[in-house]
């Protein structure tokens, strides 16, 4: 197993007093892709906003190339940033810049390179992803795949060492969504960076990553392979893999009993 | 009976707790735009790029408004004046009216209607389409980048913004009260020259205006960063931006007047 790049050990969070992660232990290896599935509210997208150090954590800690996130002062986790990128549910792109603008955004803040070499980086960048004759086109003018496949452009300016992707498939077609898939897979391969994927699309997930977390709860009920999530016969990622009704998660949310709440108790008496 | 006037009175106090803290929180922010400000005068390219949106743009709106103010001033001027037979005093009527009071106070209120409520609804869905949060992922601090810039230009467009409402509306009583009117050219530009002040009028009117330009702009650019990332939440926002500027432009107004025109020399 290769060297890993983030470590994550007995993390807990709550919002106020509800709360959300209650001890989740994870190690990420470098040039990997990592998924990590869950129900709406499991906690996938704050554990997301841990990493990134935009929150910190009540109890335990999240490593990102053996630096402690929440203890690092402003300046050091502007750093530590410029070696991440995000992929945000629906691109969050400037709308009031272009495509070429938005991808061209972090060159220009954070370094002094001359305008001629960030025109041919953009360029490659906006390559990579199939869109380089859109480079002139603003936000408003793409469709919801075009604009995911720009963040994603925007988001490797950079080349950095690890990408997060806040539910990527969301609202996509299937060609959108295999394309944003295969993305995914060949640029964490050709940049040797980590990729974590927080996703609800099991079965196209499970075509591009290397490793599955499962979180339920605030915590891991379950991790494995895509091969070993497949095949397992945990009743959760059973039901979770194979969609199905009912099972550990609830068809219903908690309620009174059925002939209560109709008041049929008289009748049925 | 008495729990309902307790549950009352609670309310009443939650409610004045809220605004305190809210307060607090908008003198936090304004101090953290002012400290993080650095970057939108080292690169003031992106403060004149807001310029443009929030002065450049508001042009028409301040210059039309202000011609006819100016020619409703010297409409009812005249009106008033000529009873007194000093209609040529209309010229000082017109320019001492506006630079003084409604030149300062009405392009600041339609400053805030123009320019406060888009920054508000632009940095509010800027924050709803988590943009904000991507340029802080990014390593680029969205009040630097994003405030900073908007607000200074507000700032800067204010009082120029102003100053051509005032001109505007002058040359609004000029059209009227000489070319409708045919009062003695003149005797309106002569009275107007005698008493109007360049210290006393017209450096108190900027002064005013340069109050005005905080106050919206640093409302509007509180409330955008402020708001709930929802439709609601940046409808509310925008409308929030109006009516508390306008409250503080006109309660600033009377504060700034009381100190600068006290009716003693």
């Amino acid at each position: 197993m290769s060297e890993p790049l983030i470590e994550i050990k007995d993390l807990a969070f709550s919002y106020s007093t509800r709360p959300i992660l209650k001890s989740v232990n994870m190690t990420m290896s470098r040039g990997k892709v990592i998924a990590i599935m869950g129900g709406s509210g499991s906690g996938k997208t704050t554990l997301l906003r841990l990493i990134g150090g935009e929150i910190k954590p009540t109890a335990g800690y999240v490593k990102v190339a053996d630096q402690v996130v929440h203890k690092l002062g402003r300046n050091d986790l502007f750093r530590l940033r410029r070696k991440m990128g995000m992929l945000f549910q629906f691109g969050a792109l400037f709308t009031d810049l272009s495509v070429f603008d938005n991808v061209a955004f972090q060159m220009r803040e954070h370094t002094n390179l001359p305008e001629s070499m960030i025109r041919d980086l953009v360029l490659m960048k906006l390559h990579a992803v199939g869109l380089r004759g859109a480079y002139h086109l603003m936000p408003s003018e793409l469709s919801g795949g075009m604009a995911r496949r720009v963040a994603l452009a925007r988001s490797i300016a950079l080349d950095p060492m690890l990408i997060m992707y806040d539910e990527p498939f969301t609202g996509l077609d299937p060609i959108s969504l295999s394309v944003i898939g295969s993305l995914i897979r060949r640029l964490t391969d050709a940049l040797g960076m980590t990729s974590i994927v927080v996703t609800h699309d099991v079965q196209e997930s499970l075509k591009i990553v290397d490793y599955v977390y499962f979180l339920a709860d605030g915590v891991i009920a379950a991790q494995g392979t895509p091969g070993e999530v497949r095949e397992s016969v945990t009743p959760f990622v059973h039901q979770f893999v194979h969609g199905e009704e009912d099972g550990p998660v609830p068809f219903h949310y908690p309620a009174e009993a059925y002939p209560k709440d109709l008041k049929l108790e008289r009748h049925l008496a | 009976m008495p729990k309902r006037i307790i549950t009352s009175i609670q309310a009443v106090g939650h409610r004045i707790i809220d605004g305190i803290w809210r307060l607090g929180c908008a003198a936090r922010f304004f101090i953290l735009v002012l400290l993080k400000s650095a970057a939108s005068f080292l690169r003031f390219g992106l403060v004149i790029r807001e310029v443009y949106f929030v002065g450049v743009l508001s042009l028409i709106i301040i210059l039309v408004s202000g011609l006819f103010v100016g020619m409703v001033l010297g409409l009812q001027g005249y009106e008033t004046l000529q009873k007194y037979g000093s209609e040529s005093a209309v010229g000082t009527l017109v320019a001492l009216s506006l630079v003084r009071e409604l030149g300062p106070v009405m392009s600041a209120l339609l400053f805030a209607s123009r320019a406060g409520s888009a920054i508000t609804a632009e940095i509010g869905l800027m924050k709803a389409t988590e943009q904000l949060a991507a340029m802080g992922m990014m390593a680029v601090d969205p009040i630097a980048r994003v405030v900073a810039p908007r607000f200074w230009a507000g700032v800067i467009s204010m009082p120029l913004l102003a100053a051509l409402f005032s001109v505007m509306g002058v040359f609004g009583g000029y059209l009227v009260a000489v070319v409708f009117i045919g009062v003695d050219e003149g005797a309106f530009w002569s009275s107007m020259q005698n008493a109007v002040d360049f210290r006393y009028d017209i450096v108190n009117g900027v002064i005013k205006s340069c109050f005005f330009g905080v106050a919206v702009t640093a409302i509007a650019v509180f409330e955008g960063f402020d708001a709930p990332p929802t439709a609601e939440g940046v409808s509310g926002a925008t409308t929030r931006t109006v009516v508390t500027s306008a409250l503080a432009i006109l309660g600033l107004d009377f504060v700034l007047t009381s100190f600068m025109f006290r009716g003693v020399d």
